[in-house]
């Protein structure tokens, strides 16, 4: 007879523990749904931290390592929490033979941050995509969640000092 | 269920809508949302309100010209895109206006000609539905002959007749490497096993390719519906849709549409009360370019780090969980449903010799019209350029067109009038990839543009063979020398060696084609190569 595994208690009285929690149910708590339940992490918390990676490692029964390997394996997943604002500059074709290029050093100039880093006052991370699909709109950002096309540098560092 | 009983479920859906005559059509694609379309959408709901009637405003899928949006088509309920008067660039105050008008004659300032050849030269297939049904309505699907292709299979064909009538219309693969559609399904159909999976192959990596994408935020259920045609000609019952998790609204719109299938009964257990079943979940990739390759595919669906394995053995014979696994791209399966309705040879009648059917591209880059084209197979470079992409904009020359993204090459000036189609391609040192057509006017430089792929090629690199690992890299640095005038003729020499080993000796499709960029803009720029050397 398989030895049942003994699930792990949530890691805090935490809400959002309940909702990863559901989503490994969903599948039964397989090894195979390790990356579904790090979006539903990334989702709840904004970031995958240690207590979280070990947490979903013990449930689904997976070695710790695999799951940080995935973590780190895939660029969508953040092991750093971002700032309040996030301004992701897409890098595609389209966007950079329109000069995606102009915006990350725009920014770069006004708040001297580069691609993957957050300002000290945790106000604002610049992040970049490998193309959002919004080729017609090249070149394009996404700023917190909203997809803004034919852009110039100046136009986005004037929405990134208009945010609150 | 046979065919009689679906034609009188799509009449009673058309019945219950019968009051309405006109349709006031907003594209809500992510494209035209990101130009505002939503707002739009609920200003012109507002000012329609209930006295709407004979007309209604409905969200739809993707128009194609994307530049121009947000746009928003007038039309009788029964007319396609062709038949609608086409409004541009419509912001909310626009709305009254146009409501105005649905009856009467257009609002001439905001029209966008219909009859341009960016609509006329196109043929739409694989976008029959795009950019006319509502995509979250399974009942609009229904209306215009969703399912159809579906019920007669499953009523009317086995196993083989379907395999018989892909084979026959000559379809390859739409993912870029034109693998016979009908080779691939005999292959899996004819493994003896119990278990057997079909996979959609969403996760369009491209950058600057979009086609899937549009596919999946306009027509979902056709996607559903081809796969289910697969999984009964191969004997599957259980399919993945891998979508990437940088589309939202695709993600969104896939998932709805399973939702509603499975209630009305087209997936799920007993299809159409036969004993056919098949179930269908989606897949979130999370943002690596490599899992686009069918093995990487498959481990990332395993819940591994999307790393590619040797072939053989093939997921035909091995492929999820160790099972025979189908797996094809978007707009291989979005092609299934016509081929069925009108049958192989139809479909073999459109396109060229060896390449049959249409092909939907991406136009992107310095072209006065982007967007989304769909048009028959061996249509020229010019044509699709020049003609249906108006050509370059702001008195600009163009100097190339990149197709195929990382893994392809660029068509200079001199080889426009050659057909599309996967083989006239490949002799001019391209590949036709997914369908994403960058185009560059003479302010590109060259050699930064091959830098551009190679340093995508080697972050997206997984790591795993060295030929592509430390290859990509090494080629990375020889061409950021070059690039910035610090390279000499002996960088260039080690830099054409690179290219060699590293096609000849990586492990999977990305490392292989990686020099791809490199050896094509060396064919036809070798020049602005030259022209940066410095030194001997």
């Amino acid at each position: 007879m398989p030895l049942q595994q003994s699930r792990p208690p949530l890691p805090g009285d935490d809400k959002r523990w309940k909702l990863i929690n559901a989503t490994m149910r969903r599948s039964g708590y397989a090894g195979h749904a390790l990356i579904e339940t790090l979006h539903s992490v990334q989702d709840a918390f904004g970031f995958l931290d240690e207590t979280s990676m070990r947490f979903v490692a013990a449930s689904l029964d997976v070695p710790l390592s695999k799951v940080f390997g995935v973590a780190t394996f895939y660029h969508l997943f953040m092991l750093k929490p971002k700032g309040r604002h996030a301004c992701v500059v897409c890098t595609g074709t389209a966007c950079y033979i329109k000069g995606a290029g102009s915006l990350v050093e725009a920014i770069e100039g006004r708040f001297g941050i580069n691609p993957g880093e957050t300002t000290e006052d945790n106000r604002l991370s610049i992040l970049t995509a490998r193309c959002v699909g919004a080729c017609g709109l090249a070149p394009a950002a996404v700023v917190d969640g909203d997809v803004i096309g034919k852009q110039s540098g100046d136009d986005l560092v004037a929405k990134l000092e208009g945010l609150d | 269920m046979n065919l009689d009983d679906l034609a009188e479920k799509a009449e009673e859906f058309r019945t219950a809508e019968a009051a309405v005559e006109r349709e006031v059509r907003v594209c809500l694609a992510a494209s035209c949302q990101s130009s505002g379309a939503l707002p739009v959408f609920d200003a012109l709901t507002k000012e329609c309100g209930d006295a709407g009637g004979t007309c209604r405003v409905k969200g739809v899928g993707c128009m194609g010209l994307c530049s121009a949006g947000p746009l928003v088509a007038v039309a009788d309920k029964d007319c396609d895109l062709a038949g609608s008067v086409l409004y541009r660039d419509v912001t909310p105050t626009d709305a009254a206006e146009i409501m105005g008008s649905v009856c009467g004659s257009p609002v001439e300032r905001l029209r966008c000609p219909i009859d341009q050849p960016f609509f006329a030269r196109q043929q739409r297939i694989v976008l029959e539905n795009s950019g006319v049904i509502d995509p979250d309505s399974f009942k609009g699907y229904v209306a215009v002959g969703g399912y159809s292709a579906l019920i007669q299979v499953l009523s009317e064909m086995t196993s083989a007749d379907v395999l018989r009538e892909v084979t026959a219309s000559g379809l390859r693969g739409r993912g870029g490497g034109g693998y016979p559609t009908g080779l691939k399904w005999s292959s899996v159909a004819k493994m003896p096993a119990d278990q057997k999976y079909v996979i959609c192959n969403a996760d369009e990596g491209d950058p600057g390719a979009f086609m899937d994408r549009a596919i999946l935020e306009s027509d979902p259920h056709r996607i559903l519906e081809g796969m289910a045609i697969a999984a009964y000609a191969v004997g599957a019952n259980k399919g993945y849709v891998y979508v990437r998790a940088e589309y939202p609204l695709a993600v969104e719109r896939v998932q709805t549409a399973i939702r509603k299938a499975k209630r009305s009964g087209f997936l799920g257990g007993n299809i159409g009360e036969t004993q056919f079943s098949f179930e269908v979940e989606v897949r979130l990739g999370a943002g690596a370019f490599v899992c686009g390759e069918e093995t990487a595919l498959m481990a990332s669906i395993e819940g591994l780090r999307g790393q590619p394995r040797p072939r053989p053995p093939y997921p035909a014979e091995a492929g999820l969980w160790g099972y025979p696994t189908l797996i094809n791209n978007v707009e291989t399966f979005a092609n299934i449903t016509p081929i069925i309705r009108n049958g192989g040879e139809w479909f073999a009648s459109i396109g060229t010799e060896k390449s049959k059917g249409t092909k939907v591209f991406a136009l992107a880059g310095t072209i006065q019209n982007t967007g989304l084209i769909e048009v028959p197979m061996g249509t020229t470079l010019r044509d699709i350029i020049e003609v249906i992409g108006g050509g370059i904009p702001g008195g600009k020359v163009f100097k190339a067109v990149q197709t195929g993204g990382p893994s392809g090459g660029c068509v200079p000036a001199e080889y426009l009038d050659i057909p599309v189609d996967y083989d006239s391609l490949k002799t001019l040192g391209t590949i036709m990839g997914s369908g994403g057509m960058i185009i560059m006017d003479e302010s590109s430089d060259m050699v930064d543009v091959a830098r551009y792929f190679m340093e995508f090629c080697m972050t997206e690199s997984c790591g795993k063979c060295i030929p592509c690992r430390t290859g990509t890299q090494q080629m990375h640095g020889l061409l950021d020398r070059i690039a910035k005038s610090q390279g000499t003729q002996k960088d260039l020499a080690l830099l054409e060696e690179l290219c060699e080993v590293v096609q000849a000796t990586s492990l999977c499709g990305l490392g292989q084609t990686a020099p791809n960029p490199v050896l094509s803009t060396l064919r036809y720029f070798r020049d602005e190569y030259e022209a940066k050397l410095s030194g001997r």
